[in-house]
């Protein structure tokens, strides 16, 4: 499946070179790697990886990806998908994965609108931004996704540009070994659409941007990280909690129904005497 | 444990359960809505108890996606709805389609659209299970008349979505869904229990044309598998060209209408020198049959046309009773939909339609008329 779709510019050949590091810098058995993604041009990613993977419907790589955790906990699930898929259409599916702590881990390219369809906006617009459906100013202020990541629960939140491939390369590594939900957002440029429509410069100038307007603060308020075009991206680690996860939670439940069946005199279905 | 051999007088939602439980089935991810809520009550009671899972999604869509990836991480699964759950379901149902995922759907049937009656029966999503994704999809569906039949019809929905690689519907009704009667759960032994063909690693299973259905490649075995919505070539790889389209559409067509014979049966009662033959399938059959003794009681040779299996359509069946009979009657809870496929086969002048969308099952006495008339 290679070549890839993604334009010159895009930052999601980054993302996936920085997964492909952090996976084969990882203790993981790639056999057991399942690569989700969703709908858009970053929803491609999991047909350039060698591992199994699967391509959803709009929105639901996350709803999937529970499904087969839970199905087969054995799995590395990763969920990779956009910002209007996993957090639009998708953004229920999001919430509850998170409230729940299933162990799967999201990274999220964030580009600021929908590339794939020729760039309109989404929930992630910035205040005033022009795109193809906001065409006098995007008057919808936009999701702060780290924020939103850690209310719902998530135990891992990180930020990072396509610019701090190191730290990203980290960050993924510390979410492979780590069990939970995991959230990773991904500033990405979109010199094509998002880019040329706001006048930012070509490729390497939106590289520049993200490099210069970016401040790396670990543990910061989440609240306070929200993403504006003429302010300070805040980038770092916000949070990395432990909780019980999703399916050892389930697991232990199930174990103590069957000790509890093996001592009832009641079964769960009564037969018909005679 | 999982098959609790033994007579029982339940629900047929219970049944319902019991036969999924039975086929192995051990993942089931649902929303509650009436009337077919009990099914997933039972569920989380009984899959705990076998070594399996229950999650409540968040809604419909999302428990329609879970299963698709439990199917794909090798384990059976299934969700239940009804006619409102079932539209949110309806855009996976064609992911389930196209990625070709074993699964098994079950809609017990209110009245529609919208709202409708949550707490009366109805028989208006019949269309919507076959048309309802976009693009042209093949499935399965049966539709059970009794709770033994809710049982029944349920293993055999798990076998055939496993044996076609296609999601299969138990189209049941909030009638059947709710009423209480005997049924029976046999012992394992007699259950016959088909599993998905599984790919191999030496190239023994390597999916060759023309065969229709692909051994399955699924998580965690190795393959690097790779499945999309979007239209592939026959390795799974997004593929633009027309002609991969048109090849795949075709086989995912014909994988199950080129086997329609080997999967929609029907009953017949009363056929052999029937020359009036009431058409009807779902809790509507059992007013039918009421009818058909009736009027055979009168003197009249009628006869009960039970589908079982609605899709793929018993096209077949229906044009040889059409051949030998003089008059069909079709009696359905709704505005006319199995009647259509009924027409389609038989011709718009033998075929008498006989509604009703309210709230009850016709009476054999509403059916008798129409078959006397």
């Amino acid at each position: 499946m290679i070549p890839h779709i993604w334009c010159e510019g895009c930052g999601n050949g980054i993302i996936l070179n920085c997964f492909i590091k952090a996976v084969q810098e990882s203790d993981l058995d790639t056999n057991k790697l399942v690569v989700v993604s969703g709908i858009g041009c970053i929803g491609r990613i999991s047909g350039y990886i060698n591992s199994d993977g699967f391509h959803t419907t709009h929105g639901r790589a996350i709803a999937f990806a529970t499904g087969a955790k839970i199905a087969n906990p054995s799995l590395d699930v990763v969920v990779i998908s956009g910002d209007g898929d996993l957090f639009a259409i998708g953004g229920n599916h999001f919430i509850h994965a998170a409230r729940r702590n299933l162990d799967i881990k999201v990274i999220c390219s964030n580009n600021f609108n929908y590339g794939m369809t020729g760039g309109q906006s989404g929930p992630t617009t910035p205040l005033e931004a022009w795109t193809m459906t906001t065409p006098y100013g995007n008057i919808e202020r936009p999701f702060n996704l780290v924020h939103l990541a850690s209310a719902s629960g998530a135990v891992y939140v990180a930020r990072w540009t396509v610019m701090h491939v190191t730290r990203l390369i980290n960050s993924i590594k510390r979410t492979l070994q780590k069990k939970g939900f995991t959230f990773i957002e991904v500033v990405s440029p979109c010199p094509e659409l998002f880019g040329r429509y706001n006048r930012m410069g070509d490729a390497s100038e939106m590289l520049r941007w993200l490099s210069e307007s970016s401040e790396i603060h670990h543990g910061y308020d989440t609240s306070m990280a929200d993403i504006g075009l003429r302010q300070k991206l805040i980038l770092g680690e916000f949070v990395d909690i432990e909780k019980p996860e999703y399916s050892d939670l389930l697991n232990a439940a199930n174990l103590r129904v069957r000790e509890t069946l093996a001592k009832q005199e009641r079964p769960t279905l009564v037969k018909l005497e005679g | 444990m999982s098959v609790l051999t033994g007579t029982y007088f339940s629900q047929g939602d219970i049944a319902c359960a019991e036969g999924a439980i039975a086929s192995g089935c051990r993942f089931f991810a649902g929303y509650p809505i009436t009337p077919a809520t009990e099914i997933a009550e039972h569920m989380a009671r009984r899959l705990p108890e076998v070594g399996g899972a229950y999650i409540q999604m968040e809604d419909e869509l999302a428990s329609m996606a879970a299963i698709i990836g439990a199917s794909y991480a090798g384990i059976k699964s299934m969700t239940a709805t009804s006619g409102p759950g079932f539209s949110l379901m309806v855009e996976n149902i064609g992911l389930a389609v196209m990625t070709e995922a074993p699964c098994v759907v079950v809609n017990v049937m209110r009245g529609g659209p919208s709202t409708g009656t949550p707490t009366s029966t109805g028989q208006q999503d019949v269309m919507q299970a076959k048309w309802g994704p976009h693009g042209d999809c093949e499935i399965i569906a049966l539709a059970p008349a009794s709770v033994q039949e809710m049982f029944d019809f349920t293993v055999e929905a798990f076998n055939l979505s496993e044996t076609y690689r296609v999601p299969a519907i138990v189209l049941a009704d909030e009638t059947v869904g709710h009423l209480r009667e005997r049924f029976i759960i046999p012992e394992s032994s007699f259950l016959k229990i088909r599993e998905r063909k599984k790919k191999q690693h030496d190239l023994s299973s390597d999916f060759q044309e023309p065969e229709l259905v692909p051994p399955m490649a699924c998580f965690g075995e190795g393959f690097k598998v790779f499945a999309t919505g979007l239209t592939h070539d026959s390795q799974g790889r997004p593929d633009t060209r027309s002609d991969a389209h048109s090849v795949l559409v075709t086989r995912l067509c014909e994988k199950i209408r080129k086997n329609s014979d080997r999967i929609a049966h029907v009953k017949q009662i009363y056929m052999e020198d029937a020359k009036v033959a009431v058409v009807s399938y779902g809790s509507v059959s059992r007013s039918a049959l009421e009818a058909v003794k009736m009027a055979r009681k009168e003197g009249m040779k009628a006869g009960l046309l039970k589908l079982d299996v609605l899709w793929p359509f018993p096209e077949r069946q229906v044009e040889d009773v059409a051949s030998s009979v003089s008059r069909i009657v079709v009696p359905e809870m709704n505005c006319g939909q199995i009647l259509r496929e009924v027409q389609r086969v038989a011709g718009i002048s033998k075929v008498v339609f006989l509604p009703k969308v309210g709230e009850h099952v016709h009476t054999p006495f509403e059916i008798l008329d129409a078959v006397r008339s």
